[in-house]
């Protein structure tokens, strides 16, 4: 048994547990804390100089089909069990008490928390697609039972849009499995990710561009790419604080990891083909919803969208194609997925003192507590992509390798990723705009709403630092996270 | 794995312990009724045990209308469970029989409500063999004549009778057509045996002279084929609830007694769809029809998955979800028999697999119905409404046969629904994965109402639900396969795979 294995089975045995009458949050924060310490034993036990995919393990479910449980992780995979990991424990962390079903309720986020760490170990295209959806009827609970606002609409919603996503993926992922050119197989096909990317050919080129758009549509749905976003932000809105947390942190890099570890690697042709039509949605993600997201007069509103937003960056990133625009893109996950976990984190705790979590409830909130004002002023920075912090190291990087991405002959025009490029510049300065001004609004000044906000608990204090800290190692030292992303995105694109 | 009996060895010991049990109802007065299910529920399992040592002898059984190849014998497995399954249902519905029935109490006077499953069952296991029409014929016969009678067996229950009645007659109608369309086919073909009327129509439309004197005027006339099979298809769309032939369907369901529902709507199902597949692999085996029969079952699929989703999603009582469900789970079905044509081997796999995911996830939900609906006196969805405080482990084992139902991953009903797709993709039927992907979204919301329902909802009456230890064991083992299966459906798979080509064998003796 490797430790990827029980880093994956830990949660989800952790969560029966509870269900069967364990003390549920300790029992949680256990399984996180384990979690985590798993993780960075992987992570420190990964051997750089080696490279590739390390900690495998396989076992053959239906053989006949190629189909095993193959876990296995490389620089990109370790990342992102990282970025599981650690939100897991904040999310634990900040929990408010659970008034109702306690147990339940840690069960449901610990599956969340394991259906992610599922896909992101996983080198089986199945098992990849399958842990994923672990997370869809846990999030419908979370949402409905312990949700705010519109929850029960807001829970139907995520979970018809991310079930029709996935099916669309499903659909993607099987005409990938078909095409596979069985001669470079020995004569059969295979889901295993590994072999997959090591058959350079595997998918024939002229079969590419089909495929490709099934994916970009299918993992487009669950990562809210415009116009398949309207779930996002109101299940964000009306989610708990941990469900918030997990979903927008961890959950929704899946699809954009699923781009990464598939398409990238296997349908270049297919991404050349569609190379426009992605610009221009991912322009529309950063400029279309930026606009929406200034336009917002609610806190987790408007964290839902800017989420959305910041979803259009990784796609540059991913559009660029090269290993620099690639490997920020990666990192850009990381970076997103902590910043928003930790804004979500404080915007529950904030609720806590106006349910509605209208801008005008609040003012001068640094003043009587200051913590949480460097707090969220630190996290909102690092989300607006300020230097110092993992977002602007990265989003540097998306926007050097688009700009510098070399066109091939006749396919990719030049100007277009550059259009796109000065677009997204446009997005941050948006994103200036509505972080800085709610940061106004609520944290600075005088006291002019209703709300009486006083300083968090220790216990949430540590949960904000430990996220605060892993993005600020990334801003200032970002050779930490990327020694282990840039060979593994040199990888996928065949250097 | 020693292979020691002749298959049709578990066929006849089904039929024995069957009139065991008659003789046991005419002649024992003051046995309990409920102890005869028992033993039946043991001999059974022990058949479906003794079924993993049988040898598969294709042809050569009863003048050749029966053989056994490995999907025959997965089919028989499948009806083998399915009919211990009901019969555990059926103990924990007893209480209602005997409300139900007139001067019946419990343990008394409701022998046939045990009985007739397990002719039924025979009925079903002939069927997984027949590769005769006229044992295709007289097995579908003897499966629709138990559950005539079975449908309509609660029969103080208006709402049954009025079951009862629908199904007798529409289901006599479509006796009516399959053997009207058997009657066309074999004016064609001059055969009943299936593998001879393939090699006879590929023959008839490939031009060459037959000399076979049994052979009519119509050999080779393609108007007179397609109306035979169009009729077949009439009868059997009618068995497997296919629209537009499904309007039987939603009344037959919430009318009839609950485990009869379940046996109906698993039984029934995997009954017609194994002589559907058998059956097509006749005619798109015929180049000269091949693209009509397709493009018709592509209707039929496109319709059944519209109409069976659509209607399902206003539905209050669950036994009436249950029944557009299945209708639409056929549609899933039938796309994969659309697929026949083009990707034949992986078609099969993928209704063989779906059927029996259907069946667990099917049965499961079924038996939890009933445990809840004892409690709560009442069938509908709000009838769950707080079961995750009333009874957990209910509730557990419930959301784990929705989400299957669903077709969420790391279940049984993913895998199904994953290689109905599959093949759909490599066959290339782009609109019935259009609709499909539709259908699953609709399928989503309709299913996860009752998740809603037990979890977010208070319950009206919140008194603990106490489940016996047979139906507790009966829906852990049930859950535990809907996951197991769903991780690692390899297994299955290997039952599904032949030992020896079983077709060629009979068609070399002629």
């Amino acid at each position: 048994m490797t430790v990827l294995s029980l880093i994956i089975l830990l949660p989800i045995v952790n969560a029966l547990a509870i269900l069967l009458g364990a003390p549920a949050r300790k029992s949680a924060l256990i399984a996180a804390w384990t979690q985590l310490a798993l993780t960075l034993f992987a992570v420190f036990g990964y051997n750089r100089a080696a490279g590739g995919v390390q900690f495998e393990s396989s076992w053959n479910v239906a053989a006949e089909w190629g189909m095993s449980l193959k876990l296995g992780a490389d620089g990109l995979s370790l990342v992102m069990l990282l970025l599981t990991a650690l939100v897991t424990v904040a999310a634990i962390h900040v929990t408010p008490r659970i008034e109702k079903r306690e147990g339940l309720f840690y069960a449901c986020v610990l599956l969340i928390d394991a259906g992610a760490a599922g896909a992101f170990a996983s080198f089986d295209l199945f098992f990849f697609y399958a842990f994923h959806e672990l997370a869809l009827i846990p999030t419908f609970l979370l949402i409905g039972i312990w949700g705010h606002g519109q929850r029960h609409a807001a829970a139907w919603r995520i979970t018809v849009y991310l079930a029709i996503g996935s099916i669309i993926l499903l659909v993607g992922l099987a005409k990938l499995y078909l095409a596979q050119n069985v001669a470079l197989l020995h004569g059969h096909r295979t889901f295993d990710m590994v072999v997959m990317a090591k058959t350079p050919g595997l998918i024939p080129a002229a079969a590419q561009g089909g495929i490709y758009i099934w994916l970009l549509v299918g993992f487009g749905v669950l990562i809210s790419l415009v116009p398949f976003h309207s779930w996002a932000p109101g299940a964000y809105a009306s989610a708990p604080t941990p469900a918030a947390m997990l979903h927008a942190g961890v959950l929704k890099k899946f699809g954009l990891y699923g781009l990464l570890r598939v398409a990238v690697p296997l349908l270049p042709e297919g991404a050349k083909q569609w190379a426009h039509l992605l610009l221009l949605l991912l322009v529309l993600n950063i400029l279309y919803i930026g606009l929406v997201t200034i336009a917002q007069k609610r806190l987790d509103m408007m964290l839902g969208y800017s989420s959305v937003m910041h979803m259009g960056y990784v796609f540059l990133g991913i559009a660029a194609g090269n290993a620099v625009g690639l490997s920020g893109a990666a990192m850009l996950m990381l970076a997103h997925g902590l910043s928003i976990a930790a804004l979500f984190a404080m915007a529950g705790y904030l609720r806590q003192s106006s349910p509605t979590l209208a801008f005008t409830d609040f003012g001068g909130i640094a003043k009587k507590a200051p913590f949480l004002g460097y707090a969220f002023g630190m996290a909102a920075f690092a989300s607006i992509g300020l230097p110092g912090f993992a977002n602007f190291a990265s989003e540097i990087m998306v926007f050097f390798g688009a700009f510098g991405s070399t066109p091939r002959p006749g396919t990719l025009s030049f100007s277009a990723i550059q259009v796109a490029v000065i677009c997204g510049l446009w997005g941050v300065v948006i994103g200036a705009v509505y972080m800085l001004r709610a940061y106004r609004q609520m944290f600075m000044g005088e006291n002019s709403g209703t709300a009486q906000v006083a300083e968090p608990s220790c216990c949430f204090r540590w949960a904000i630092i430990i996220l605060l800290v892993a993005l600020l190692i990334g801003g200032v030292w970002p050779r930490s996270y990327l020694s282990f992303i840039q060979p593994s995105v040199e990888a996928l694109i065949g250097k | 794995m020693q292979q020691i009996l002749p298959a049709i060895a578990l066929e006849v010991s089904v039929i024995i312990l069957g009139v065991l049990m008659l003789l046991a109802e005419a002649f024992s007065r003051r046995a309990d009724r409920t102890h005869m299910a028992k033993y039946a529920i043991g001999v059974l399992a022990a058949i479906l045990g003794f079924s993993f040592f049988t040898k598969a002898v294709p042809g050569d059984v009863l003048w050749n209308v029966y053989s056994v190849d490995a999907t025959a014998l997965f089919f028989k497995r499948i009806a083998l469970g399915t009919t211990i399954a009901f019969l555990v249902m059926a103990l924990e519905y007893r209480h209602v029989l005997a409300r139900s029935i007139p001067g019946a109490e419990e343990g008394r006077g409701t022998g046939e409500f045990y009985i007739l499953p397990v002719f039924v069952c025979a009925g079903l296991m002939f069927m997984a063999s027949a590769v005769d029409f006229i044992l295709i014929f007289v097995s579908l016969e003897l499966v629709t004549m138990g559950f005539y009678v079975l449908v309509a067996y609660t029969r103080r229950n208006t709402l049954t009778l009025e079951a009862g009645v629908k199904y007798l007659i529409l289901g006599a109608l479509s006796t009516g057509f399959l053997i009207y369309g058997i009657t066309w086919i074999f004016g064609i073909s001059g055969e009943t045996n299936l593998a001879l009327v393939k090699a006879r129509l590929v023959a008839g439309f490939s031009g060459a002279s037959i000399t076979d004197s049994t052979v009519g005027p119509l050999v080779g006339n393609e108007s007179a084929l397609l109306f035979g099979i169009v009729l077949i298809l009439v009868a059997l769309g009618f068995k497997v609830a296919a629209a537009p032939f499904q309007l039987w369907v939603p009344d037959v369901y919430q009318g009839a007694p609950t485990p009869v529902t379940a046996f109906l709507s698993v039984g029934s199902k995997a009954a017609g769809f194994i002589v559907l597949v058998r059956v097509l692999d006749v005619f798109v085996a015929v180049p000269a029809v091949q693209g009509k029969v397709t493009a018709v079952l592509v209707l039929l699929a496109a319709a059944t998955l519209i109409y069976g989703n659509i209607t399902a999603l206003p539905q209050e009582n669950l036994k009436r979800l249950f029944a557009y469900s299945s209708i639409a789970h056929a549609g899933y079905l039938l796309v994969a028999c659309a697929s026949l044509a083009g990707d034949n081997a992986a078609a099969k796999e993928a209704i063989s697999f779906y059927l029996a995911g259907y069946l667990v996830m099917t049965l499961l939900s079924f038996l939890i119905l009933i445990t809840v609906a004892r409690h709560s006196r009442g069938d509908d969805i709000r009838h769950f409404n707080g079961l995750g405080k009333r009874s957990p482990f209910l509730a557990f084992a419930m959301t784990l046969a929705i989400a299957s139902l669903a077709g969420i991953p790391l279940t049984v009903g993913f895998v199904g629904k994953f290689l109905v797709f599959k093949t759909a993709v490599a066959t290339g039927h782009w609109l019935l994965i259009g609709i499909g992907i539709v259908a699953v979204g609709a399928g989503f919301y309709y299913y996860i109402r009752v998740i809603a329902a037990m979890y977010w909802r208070e319950p009206e009456d919140a008194t603990p639900i106490a489940v016996a230890p047979p139906t507790r064991i009966a829906i852990a083992v049930l859950g535990v396969l809907i996951i197991a299966l769903g991780i690692i459906p390899g297994p299955v798979l290997g039952q599904l795979k032949e030992r020896k080509p079983a077709a060629p064998a009979h068609l070399a003796q002629h």
